[in-house]
């Protein structure tokens, strides 16, 4: 059997499962301890976006085990790392030239891959998965031990047509597909766009291309209520990604809860594989998102895989509560009980109602925030999505305001895989014929016909989807706000009382909420809610973490390269 | 007396606490949140040790005593003063030699410099291969943001008026006033031109516009560590670069650890006006004196790199005093890289200014006045 090691013990996987994920399986749901309160944390969102998983794995600090797939031997522990530093990253400096650079292989970059591939582009895949997929088709990666997990999938079909013509491409030599791949940032030097790899990336370097496509997907909207922080409450997308990705119950007894489509087909994948899935609490009231939607009309398909997942829900005798949110976690070191409550039609919490429920883990979603990290630091037009959040604004080709920068899926307007799997085609379009082709206009205009009609759909099932604007007036002082730096709702809301309008970026300043490793994505939606700044967009150069050493190792490569940037003695 | 003050980043909250607490009625205008600038853009060191003897040394020195008055007054951890001292360590023998002779320099002018024979004594985790250094115990460190709200809040409790997130647009027809985008007009016997970085823009709109200019800097910010790095620390070069000019981009890194445990690697000089765009060579520059300083943070993950625009003039000083043009209008901005530090001495020189209750201090801070700058064509 195959083993790694954590704090000294064995801990068996299948080939394919993250670190976290076989850690879960095997009892283990906090991977480490908070600096501040000493307070347990195990997997939140699944993937990659929290910081909650983090250990150090063979004297590297700071990594998160969501993201690793586990390999015989591995040395994980909950400790920091040893004052000794470990040795950079090897990091040549490989420079690849494509015409397009595509960074996210979900839906919306995988079709806009396929289609430039079509037209004879050169093409840079990147993704930070093991696998490309996104998160509607997650699969574990190739050489896995692990099932394929169809029966959780959908429009297999045509994810196995973009496969195959990802791998047409490159076999032709036109397409470079780098899986383990994370970008730290994008810059915009001159015509070109110049993509940074992480230098733990199997090729790190730099990625020049004419045209990027930031198409980075999403991550669950989760908001704090008392107990959200202790091991075993996870987002719902993180269930789904250890279900989905590592073949992991991420527990027996499962409560599902916050609003939306997106409930039902994890709380049904769930159920399937064996999980008591003991109550679906979605807040909008009876019918919900899901009733009357004039626009489901020209989308026949959605409602089929809706009626689905409502007829295996049944089967499994899951119960479906509406107006129904989980108002308290309680446990002591993991989750151990669940305390559902009903919200009265003035959309407060009904605390006479409250009933507690026993079990090991808790999904929580109140939608999706977009990724939009790489996006921002060039300030593209913005624009107010349904949900009130901001996304990037596009025209008729998925361009934003800045010459050569598209945008597709997710981070335009959040509308699920279908939406973005038009977008992404569309821009990939966009590139050919920016770059002189003559396109089928019939076709080009049939796509954006399905582009608004999947938008429309979108924004209606979003309109319906709630969004409780008085959250976290229910929510007692003491609650966690921001995981990384655990800051407390009640610390927060003191320093607001006292100074007055402070936007979020101001706010951390006081109470170090979104200071930490997440750097605010996750409290995010709360601060900006707490601070009355919903259109705040924040700006972070960094996309994710990249070590010291590692970038020191490249200033020494530019240095011995370019004596320019000689250092002043 | 009435004074508007334009801006409440540091110097404009700094000046409206002191003034209001000398008794005058202030008004605070800013045109977004208060420190929302280049305060919340920067570090916040209170340095002697980087300044040359000279005007700005002295008001550094002023600025010094205020700041721990000011820790006295309102309670130093309000705003996180902590007298950490620097340490500054020469990585090649010249700039051993260089420290050596500005060190001297500066003790005349009454700087506290200690060389130190083994700078591990004082940061066992420095490079092994690093020997002697320069310790400036009086070298000190703020949070800005929370100083200018402190210094603000106190400002309003001794009688202030603020309003934010409305910007002055321009002056008004007669005498001593501003109006603002929401239509306001504000009159006073004064007006104070805190603006920063955008004093040379705001000068402009009242008719006595002053060269201000912007300069970029990044920041990087670590993962929380535990405590390993106690004083402020930088090499030697850092000296050099601070008082140049050249126009190119300049590095030296300064590395300190905040209470939080994240730890701040600062900043970068480049002219390139308000360029936004990341450069990450200057990124790994930075990163490379990091680890060049303290090989144990090579592993250690950088979570976030941030920018700023600091303020400065063609002669790298601040410009504090009456515009001869408008004798009502007083600028107090251009602090570049020391904004931080200077605040508490900048707003008592506003104050004598106001109050003509300190001859002294006027006269001897008449270096800093907007004549210097106001040569045939300025602006
Ligand atoms: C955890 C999760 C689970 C989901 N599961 C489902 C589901 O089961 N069914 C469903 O219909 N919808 C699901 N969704 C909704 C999902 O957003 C859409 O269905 C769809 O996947 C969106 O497609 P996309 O191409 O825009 O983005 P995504 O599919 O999210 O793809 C974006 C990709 O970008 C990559 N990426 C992000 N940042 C970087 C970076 N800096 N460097 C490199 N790569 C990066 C990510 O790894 C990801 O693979 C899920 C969403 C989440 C957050
Ligand atoms: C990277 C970096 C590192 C630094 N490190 C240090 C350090 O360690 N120590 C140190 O002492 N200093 C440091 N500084 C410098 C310091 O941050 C600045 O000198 C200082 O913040 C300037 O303060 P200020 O109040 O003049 O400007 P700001 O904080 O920019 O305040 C000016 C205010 O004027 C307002 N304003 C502008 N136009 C208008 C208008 N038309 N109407 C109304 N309001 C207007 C703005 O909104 C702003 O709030 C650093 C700076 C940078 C960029
Ligand atoms: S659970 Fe791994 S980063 Fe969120």
């Amino acid at each position: 059997m195959t083993t790694f090691r954590f704090d000294g013990a064995e801990i068996p996987f299948r080939r394919g499962q993250s670190v976290a994920a076989a850690l879960l399986a095997a009892g283990v749901s906090a991977v480490r301890r908070t600096r501040g309160a000493d307070a347990p944390r195990g997997v939140f969102c699944g993937i990659g976006v929290c910081f909650d998983c983090l250990a150090t794995i063979d004297g590297a600090g700071g990594v998160r085990t969501c993201q690793v797939i586990a390999t015989e031997g591995l040395e994980v522990t909950s400790a920091e790392p040893a004052a000794s530093a470990p040795p950079p990253s090897e990091s040549a400096a490989l420079e690849t030239v494509a015409d397009l650079a595509i960074v996210g292989g979900g839906p919306a970059g995988m079709a806009a891959a396929a289609a430039a591939l079509e037209g004879g582009l050169r093409v840079v895949l990147m993704d930070a998965g093991a696998e490309v997929g996104g998160q509607y088709w997650r699969f574990p990666p190739a050489g896995s031990d692990l099932g394929r997990g169809e029966d959780l999938h959908h429009d297999l079909a045509t994810y196995a047509g973009l496969r195959e013509r990802l791998a047409e491409g490159e076999r032709a030599g036109r397409l470079d597909l780098r899986r383990g791949t994370e970008v730290w940032a994008t810059v915009r030097t001159g015509q070109a766009w110049r993509v940074h790899l992480t230098p733990t990336s199997p090729r790190p370097g730099v990625i020049t291309a004419r045209w990027l496509l930031v198409a980075t997907g999403a991550h669950d909207l989760a908001l704090p209520f008392p107990g959200w922080d202790l091991p075993g409450v996870m987002t719902v997308g993180g269930l789904q990604s250890l279900l989905k990705g590592s073949d992991v119950l991420p527990g027996q007894r499962v409560v599902v809860a916050g609003s939306g489509p997106f409930l039902l087909p994890v709380a049904a994948g769930l159920a399937a594989r064996g999980s008591r899935v003991l109550a679906l609490c979605e807040a909008g009231r009876p019918g919900g998102w899901a009733r009357g939607l004039p626009a489901v009309v020209a989308q026949p398909g959605k409602v089929r895989e809706a009626a689905g997942y409502a007829a295996l829900l049944a089967r499994h005798r899951v119960q479906l509560r509406s107006a129904t949110v989980v108002v308290r976690a309680l446990g002591a070191q993991r989750l151990e009980a669940v305390e559902v409550a009903r919200l009265d039609r003035s959309g407060r919490v009904d605390r006479s109602s409250a009933q507690q429920i026993e079990v090991d883990a808790l999904g929580v979603s109140w939608g999706f925030v977009p990724r939009l990290d790489l996006l921002t630091p060039h300030r593209p037009r913005m624009r107010r999505g349904v949900d009130g959040q901001m996304v990037v604004a596009v025209d008729g080709w998925q361009a934003s305001s800045i010459p050569g920068l598209l945008v597709a899926g997710e981070t335009c307007g959040v509308g699920g895989a279908g939406l973005a799997l038009a977008e992404g085609r569309l821009a990939g379009l966009g590139v050919r014929a920016a770059q002189g082709e003559r396109l089928d206009d019939a076709q080009v205009a049939r796509l954006r016909r399905e582009v608004a009609s999947l938008r429309r759909f979108a924004d209606l099932v979003q309109a319906r989807t709630v969004v409780l604007h008085g959250w976290l007036h229910d929510q007692p002082d003491d609650t966690v706000l921001c995981r990384c730096e655990e800051t407390r709702l009640g610390a927060a809301r003191a320093v607001i009382a006292q100074h007055g309008d402070l936007d979020p970026g101001l706010l951390k300043h006081h109470t170090r909420a979104g200071m930490g490793w997440c750097q605010g994505r996750i409290c995010g939606p709360a601060t900006r809610m707490l601070c009355g700044t919903p259109d705040r967009v924040e700006e972070r150069l960094l996309a994710t973490p990249v070590r010291l050493g590692d970038l020191a190792a490249r200033s020494d490569m530019h240095r011995s390269e370019n004596p320019a940037m000689k250092e002043p003695t | 007396m009435k004074v508007l003050v334009i801006g409440a980043g540091i110097i404009g909250s700094a000046i409206a606490r002191w003034a209001a607490r000398a008794g005058v009625e202030v008004v605070v205008l800013d045109g977004a949140g208060a420190a929302s600038g280049t305060t919340s853009r920067g570090e916040g060191n209170i340095l002697l040790s980087d300044k040359a003897p000279g005007l700005e040394l002295d008001l550094a020195r002023l600025s010094r005593t205020l700041w721990d008055d000011l820790g006295e007054d309102l309670g130093r951890e309000r705003f996180e003063l902590q007298d950490k001292g620097g340490l500054v360590v020469p990585t090649s023998p010249e700039a051993t030699a260089a420290l050596d002779a500005f060190a001297t320099s500066q003790r005349v002018a009454g700087v506290q410099a200690r060389s130190v024979e083994d700078v591990h004594d004082l940061e066992p985790y420095l490079a092994p291969d690093l020997a002697s250094g320069m310790h400036y115990p009086e070298d000190a460190q703020v949070q800005p943001v929370l100083a200018a709200h402190a210094l603000l809040a106190d400002a309003r409790a001794a009688g202030a008026r603020v309003f934010l997130g409305d910007p002055v647009i321009g002056g008004t027809l007669s005498g001593p006033g501003v109006r603002t985008a929401s239509g306001a007009v504000h009159r006073a016997d004064a007006v104070v031109n805190a603006a920063g970085t955008w004093g040379g823009a705001v000068g402009r709109l009242l008719g006595a516009p002053v060269p201000v200019l912007p300069r970029r800097g990044f920041i990087l910010v670590t993962e929380p560590c535990p405590p390993m790095i106690r004083h402020k620390v930088y090499s030697a070069d850092y000296v050099a670069n601070v008082a140049s000019s050249d126009a190119g981009l300049e590095t030296s890194c300064v590395v300190e650890s905040t209470p939080g445990g994240t730890i701040l690697i600062g900043a970068s000089r480049e002219r390139v006006g308000f360029e936004l765009a990341l450069r990450v060579e200057v990124v790994e520059r930075l990163a490379a004196q990091a680890v060049r300083l303290y090989p144990v943070l090579a592993g250690r993950q950088l979570l976030r790199v941030y920018r700023g625009f600091r303020p400065y003039c063609p002669d790298h000083l601040p410009v504090i005093g009456p515009d001869p043009r408008l004798p009502w209008l007083l600028h107090a901005c251009g602090h570049e890289g020391a904004g931080i530090g200077l605040a508490t001495g900048t707003a008592a020189l506003v104050t004598a200014y106001l109050t003509g209750d300190d001859p002294g201090l006027v006269d001897a801070f008449a270096g800093l006045k907007p004549n210097r700058l106001l040569t045939e064509e300025a602006s």
